[in-house]
């Protein structure tokens, strides 16, 4: 018999400390949906999606009610769609995006990724034709996430990709007053069942359709870490691994639920430190409550390190299917420690770079000026997708050039995105760097220093 | 189904038998009770069993909710599977 303790310290966690699931993420191959004709392709990938994912939004509601347990989110992740419609005999992609808007609408979903192209060594016609599609995507719908993935640990960066990127981000910010930007992420070594978004897609390598939990949880962890103060990082370590073994169990346990009553296999639980905008709820937290004043300060690096290995330790103790990215996310609009420290002056966009080395992801919902140029946001792409070819693990970039704001100005995104102080980019211009084009070969994997 | 209901709130008189009297209207069996006061604190933790309830286990949770509404307790009821999976390996 559970005691007493363990269910009033649950009901804690949930009740208080923000412990939820943080989405129910099915993803659903559009590989059958191909077609020359683009209109027959849009109405097959409608009728896949409103088909497959008609009891997504129901079962979660379910489940909810049923373990007691919040599940804030439920979506949709799908084939990268320069894959899916590779065929489609059309200059525009733009009305696909509108076509997964609309099916997302329907099933009830409030996110739906998969706008996206694989372009890490270089591009098809399809893969050209949806990145040109981007800006229009994101402005005209209101549920559809996009990502490219620009580079790889083992095909280099595509620094034709970046360059684009770059346009592609600040064309988008312009069209959409930068709200399309907090739907687009640029990747290097992007995973393929991540549920989170906005980088979520449904890889090639994944089956027809699959169901992935993403779990979250950094007020359980802050407050677990409240009850060790002053002691030494020992402990501080085995509190978080034993803190994310219990939020992974749980997740699974609602993974194996959904998958069962769904009818469609469970893939993987990705435990993730996603922080919200709402008091209690911040991975800046769990780092000053390490000792550190503000994050930013120096060791916030070391100790982001030691938060993310835990994490994931007790993640892989709790569930044989740990996958997605699993890790501490750091956007700085979603996480209101961020923010403060951001507004503060003391988290500059080069310390958060320095964090995205021993985070689970990268450079995530930053707002900057702007007039921001296109090669410089291109380059933050590619010191980014340096970084995570070098390490091979995921980075990513999610900047927002807002238009007319300039630092010191604040944005706000609306709901989870939540708002974000405008930080300082170096001035200092990387165009012709940008400017050379080609790709940077894949680091050798040996000599490691 | 076995579940955990829990109640939590300030002590009044009659709160077990208010609560065992929604349970038992449903159909749903108490296994076991554990309760305590902390403080000022009614603490209320029992096992049930689901099997026989004659209305669904949405409509039971928001009847327990509406009336731990009304009598300022919080009133949860959540499958036991979900402690199991957190505190047991």
């Amino acid at each position: 018999m559970i005691t007493t303790n363990e269910i009033l310290e649950t009901i804690e966690m949930i009740s208080q400390q923000h412990l939820d699931i943080r989405t129910i993420t099915m993803g659903i191959s559009l590989r059958d949906c191909g077609h020359p004709d683009v209109k027959v392709c849009c109405g097959k990938i409608y009728d896949k999606i409103t088909r497959c994912a008609k009891d997504l939004v129901k079962t979660g509601e379910d489940i909810e009610r049923e373990f007691g347990i919040p599940i804030v989110n439920k979506r949709v992740s799908v084939t990268p769609v320069a894959v899916a419609c590779e065929c489609c005999d059309t200059e525009d992609y733009a009305p696909i995006a509108t076509a997964l808007d609309r099916a997302a609408a329907e099933v009830g979903v409030n996110f739906i990724g998969g706008f996206s192209a694989l372009v890490q060594k270089g591009f098809t016609r399809g893969d050209r034709r949806l990145i040109r599609a981007i800006p229009e995507a994101l402005t005209a719908t209101e549920r559809v996430c996009s990502s490219v993935n620009v580079a790889s640990t083992r095909a280099g960066i595509n620094m034709d990709a970046v360059a684009i990127m770059g346009r592609v981000i600040k064309r988008t910010a312009e069209m959409s007053r930068g709200q399309g930007c907090a739907k687009l992420v640029v990747f290097c070594n992007a995973v393929e069942d991540n549920p989170f978004m906005a980088g979520a897609f449904h890889g090639v390598g994944e089956p027809e359709c699959v169901v992935n939990v993403g779990v979250s949880g950094p007020g359980v962890v802050h407050s677990a870490l409240q009850k060790v103060k002053g002691q030494s990082f020992d402990v501080v370590a085995e509190t978080v691994k034993k803190t994310a073994f219990r939020v992974t169990r749980m997740g699974e346990l609602v993974a194996q639920e959904a998958s069962r009553r769904l009818g469609v296999p469970f893939g993987i639980v990705d435990l993730s430190l996603a922080p919200t905008p709402a008091v209690g709820d911040s991975v800046a937290d769990i780092l000053e409550e390490m000792g550190l004043e503000s994050v930013g300060a120096p060791g916030t690096t070391a100790a982001l390190a030691l938060l993310n290995d835990a994490v994931k330790k007790g993640g892989v103790m709790a569930s044989s299917n740990v996958g997605g990215l699993s890790g501490a996310f750091i956007p700085v609009s979603e996480d209101a420690g961020m923010i403060r420290a951001a507004a503060s002056g003391k988290l500059t966009i080069e310390k958060l770079e320095a964090m995205t080395c021993v985070c689970s992801v990268g450079l995530d919902m930053i707002a900057v000026p702007g007039d921001t140029p296109a090669e410089t946001i291109s380059a933050v792409i590619a010191d980014e997708a340096a970084i995570g070819m070098i390490n091979q693990k995921t980075t990513a970039v999610r900047l927002i050039p807002v238009p007319g704001k300039t630092v010191g100005d604040r944005v706000d995104f609306g709901g989870l995105l939540g708002s974000a102080p405008v930080m300082p980019v170096n001035p200092a211009s990387p165009r012709d760097f940008i400017a050379r084009g080609g790709r940077i070969p894949a680091p050798i994997n040996s000599l490691k220093n | 189904m076995k579940a955990i209901v829990t109640v939590i709130g300030k002590d009044t008189v009659g709160i077990i038998a208010n609560v065992c009297s929604i349970l038992a209207q449903s159909g749903v069996n108490v296994l076991d009770i554990s309760q305590t006061v902390m403080r000022e604190y009614f603490t209320m933790i029992m096992l049930v069993d689901t099997a026989g309830c004659e209305i669904s286990f949405a409509e039971l949770s928001e009847l327990l909710k509406k009336d731990g509404a009304e009598h300022g307790l919080d009133i949860r009821i959540q499958r036991e599977d979900i402690f199991e999976a957190m505190h047991r390996i």
